[in-house]
């Protein structure tokens, strides 16, 4: 999967799990001051992902996600 | 009782009611909440939020046309259950009222308190997250379960909206919660912890484990097949009760400052009645007497006596049990056929911990309006009782205090007795 496909997955869940509009979704949208998300938020976030890829992210994967970026990038490692 | 005095006869703050708010099976604003109370038609129908076909008992009251995206935003949605979000639109619909007259309220938030009655919480919710955990497993589980379902997510709502910083509690006294929250709310004031209060309740819990659990116990109407007939207090027929939820509130203010911003006053809370049967999980105790004891209470606590209740909103829940041991209670106090007694469970169905708000709302409006709605599906009062049961019509009575009651599973009684404004 190519990082703008990844992108638009992510977008996706975003939108839906966050209530956020799907132009608020770049990469550079910070989770806490641009979108809003707590960190209850995250965990339904990181648990729509897990379910939309397949994959497992344990928590300790999530230290230093605070990005929509970080999160692509978080999922195409566990695609890899 | 002091009337032109602020303070009541025990020299406590005196309490004004000054907003009412009710969603509800039978109508989610005042006016048709009143105008359903009084039509005699019961709201008991087949179960439309989930398929109930599996049920034993498919019938319930619902509130219909509840419109979620007036009151929270669709994230908060998101992360509430039902029983909260009913719970926060009738507070802020009992505040909008509050503040529909005179200068708006200016209190200080920290002296801003919220009791809230809640018998269960988001049963919604954790039922559906138990599915969750089968179907998917552990690390499928919402993150949000906790916050929903807890019983005090409802107050924590209210808190958190209103801005309201001074005691917030939620009351878990089974069906007597909502009766119990409006007058430990009364207290805050009386007692001067608090310059406002809001008392309410909220319940939603009508899901396929709780109906079946409920039946289970042989307290539901097994009339699945006659839903509009199948809540009916005091009635010789009677086999049960029906399912409801919503949610009911009560702004209180102290007397002085209500007067003081020109507040429209409804009426005053007077007296306040708790106690514990100590006799049986759920089964009332011979006799009604802690059910008896109670009212007393309410009626020492107000300094009136038993003649000054102008009508009885009672907690007539359409079970055998409960109905018989509160006619006994009502008789022992007020003697055979004194007070006019009418049970708004048989249009609205049993809310549960939302059962006494919106009993207080009702009980409110009749003292005000003079008039007492009539208990529906009253075809014969069982022969036992020896109560003057208001049916048929809506009857009009002179102005005087009414009492409402609710009694819980757990032994729990409360009582609380309203006077009109003077």
């Amino acid at each position: 999967m190519d990082r703008s496909h990844a992108l638009e997955a992510v977008r996706e869940v975003a939108t839906e799990v966050l209530s956020v509009e799907a132009d608020q979704i770049v990469e550079s949208a910070r989770f806490k001051e641009d979108l809003d998300a707590d960190s209850l938020d995250l965990v339904e976030l990181v648990m729509g992902l897990e379910e939309r890829f397949d994959i497992q992210v344990p928590e300790e994967d999530l230290d230093g996600v605070t990005t929509i970026g970080h999160a692509v990038d978080l999922v195409l490692s566990k695609l890899s | 009782m002091l009337i032109s005095s602020h303070l009541d006869h025990r020299g406590r703050h005196r309490v004004a009611i000054t907003g009412l708010g009710v969603m509800s099976p039978a109508g989610n604003d005042l006016a048709t909440f009143w105008s359903r109370l009084n039509s005699g038609e019961s709201c008991a129908k087949r179960i439309e939020r989930f398929d109930p076909s599996e049920l034993t008992v498919q019938i319930g009251c619902e509130v219909p046309d509840f419109d979620v995206s007036a009151y929270v935003t669709p994230k908060e949605a998101r992360r509430l259950d039902r029983v909260s979000i009913l719970g926060f639109a009738a507070a802020a619909d009992a505040l909008a009222d509050a503040n529909a007259h005179g200068t708006p309220i200016e209190a200080d938030p920290s002296r801003c308190g919220i009791i809230a009655g809640v018998g269960i919480g988001g049963l919604i919710t954790l039922e559906e997250q138990i599915g969750v955990m089968i179907e998917k497993g552990p690390n499928r589980v919402s993150p949000f379960l906790v916050p929903m379902m807890m019983t005090n997510a409802t107050p924590a709502l209210v808190s958190l909206q209103f801005g309201w910083t001074g005691p917030n509690i939620a009351v878990a006294t089974a069906c007597a919660a909502g009766t119990n929250a409006i007058g430990d709310a009364a207290n805050l004031i009386r007692y001067g912890e608090s310059d406002v209060a809001i008392g309410m309740g909220a319940e939603s819990c009508m899901t396929p484990v709780a109906i079946s659990a409920f039946g289970r116990m042989t307290a539901l109407s097994g009339r699945t097949d006659d839903p509009s007939r199948a809540s009916r207090p005091f009635d010789e027929g009677r086999d049960g009760f029906v399912m409801g939820e919503g949610a009911g509130a009560l702004i209180l203010e102290r007397w002085d400052l209500a007067v003081a911003r020109g507040a429209r006053i409804y009426g005053e809370i007077v007296g306040y009645g708790r106690n514990s049967d100590s006799h049986h999980i759920t089964a009332p105790s011979p006799g009604g007497a802690g059910a008896a004891a109670c009212i007393e209470l309410a009626l020492q606590d107000a300094a009136i006596a038993a003649n000054a209740i102008g009508h009885v909103n009672a907690h007539g829940t359409s079970t055998p049990l409960n109905d018989a041991a509160e006619a006994e209670a009502v008789t022992k106090v007020f003697g055979p056929r004194a007070v006019p007694v009418t049970s708004t469970k048989g249009i609205t169905g049993h809310l549960i911990g939302a059962a006494g708000a919106v009993e207080a709302v009702a009980a409110v409006l009749s003292m005000a309006k003079q008039q007492v709605p009539p208990t529906a599906n009253l075809d014969q009062v069982d022969p036992a009782f020896e109560l003057d049961v208001v049916a048929g019509a809506t009857r009009a009575i002179p102005s005087a205090c009414a009492l409402s009651n609710s009694f819980g599973f757990g032994g729990h009684n409360a009582s609380l007795i309203v006077s009109p404004a003077q």
